[in-house]
């Protein structure tokens, strides 16, 4: 159960200066999946790190104003629906499921296009990540909303 | 010499079957749900280890293709494990998140997490 | 109980002991898991996707079909934990006061 906000001027000074680091990190391992370690699991676990961290520091009350566990179902909802969207759309414009070379992106060709489509899907694993992650915290520490 | 060849040659998958049967205690030998719960995260951690074991190659670099490396196969690791492990590792979380979910449940009802007295407490209630 | 515990656990054990002398050496490139499929993809991958790391690739497209089902599964897992523990109170007093009842006696 997590009810007491921490007074302690050095645990809010250093997470309230940290988050946005790590989201930016988070960030950051999202997008450079293509050229180096990372991609969309690492980074949505990053992101939903970042938000732990805030319930952890600021308590329940005012952690879910800023950021409620329904907003975090939603973004697991949109993650799920980017990646079926990126396996869908090609059915629709002669590819196969899943065949990002299909895409309706008109100025893009080629493996250019699957390096693009490979970018969509790294962003809804993140998002889909991100929120179920939040959401498995929440529902364990067990407070109502 | 063979024996030391042999060790040499094998020592990681010795050291995975050790961890494998610590995993296996602890799903077996332990009464505690929550325990057995830790001894499959260590079963499941060996099984990663074996697959990214499995991977390497001697003289293998990370599989991310480099310029100075070139396209030859043998410059690079096997990555299909890596990717295969990825996804596992992911399902081992949700799966560790939904057993403890499980946990938190029983807790509430029994008041306790040690099998035997829920196994006794189950019967009673049925009679 | 105990014994049988032990005993199950020495065999698999010994049953894993002597797979590994079947296994291929540490760090072999020869082995049969680094020759079969994988040179395939080190090689195309840059040709047909534009992207270096070869992880990404294989993930997000080659077996992209494979971590569509992978990212439903953890989704759901989400989803299975908010059913289990959201709003039990109302359940515990209808269902549950009977074991505890009998658990305190």
């Amino acid at each position: 159960m997590i009810k007491q906000h921490y007074q302690s001027i050095v645990i809010q000074t250093v997470c309230s200066l940290l988050i946005p680091f790590i989201q930016l990190f988070a960030l950051y391992v999202i997008i450079h999946g293509h050229y180096g370690p990372g991609g969309g699991f690492q980074g949505g676990v990053l992101l939903a790190v970042s938000i732990i961290l805030q319930r952890l520091y600021l308590g329940s009350k005012i952690s879910y104003r800023k950021f409620s566990p329904k907003m975090a179902l939603a973004f697991g909802a949109i993650g799920m629906l980017i990646f079926g969207f990126a396996g869908v759309v090609p059915l629709a414009f002669g590819g196969a499921f899943l065949d990002y070379e299909n895409l309706p992106i008109f100025w893009v060709h080629g493996a250019e296009l699957r390096a693009l489509g490979i970018l969509i899907v790294e962003i809804g694993i993140g998002l889909a990540v991100f929120g179920t992650l939040v959401l498995i915290f929440d529902s364990l520490v067990g407070e109502r909303w | 010499m063979v024996i030391i060849d042999l060790f040499l040659s094998r020592y990681v998958y010795f050291m995975i079957v050790v961890l494998l049967a610590i995993g296996l205690y602890g799903m077996l030998g332990k009464h505690n749900l929550m325990k057995k719960l830790i001894g499959m995260n260590i079963f499941q951690t060996a099984i990663f280890i074996f697959f990214i074991e499995g991977a390497a190659k001697r003289g293998g670099s990370v599989p991310v293709i480099d310029e100075i490396l070139g396209m030859e196969a043998a410059q690079y690791v096997n990555p299909l494990p890596h990717v295969l492990i990825l996804t596992g590792i992911v399902v081992a979380i949700s799966l560790t998140g939904v057993a403890l979910a499980f946990l938190l449940v029983i807790y509430r009802t029994y008041k306790t997490l040690d099998d035997r007295a829920i196994m006794a407490n189950m019967k009673e209630s049925a009679e | 109980m105990r014994w049988v515990n032990a005993f199950i656990i020495l065999l698999f054990v010994a049953l894993m002991l002597y797979a590994t002398v079947g296994l291929p050496d540490h760090a072999d490139p020869q082995a049969p898991a680094n020759v079969h499929v994988s040179p395939t993809y080190i090689e195309d991958s840059v040709a047909d996707t534009h992207t270096p790391n070869i992880v990404t690739a294989v993930l997000a497209d080659y077996r992209g079909y494979d971590t569509l089902g992978e990212t439903v599964v953890i989704f759901t897992a989400g989803l299975a934990c908010i059913l289990i523990l959201m709003k039990r109170k109302a359940n515990d007093k209808a269902t549950l006061s009977k074991h505890r009842h009998s658990d305190r006696m």
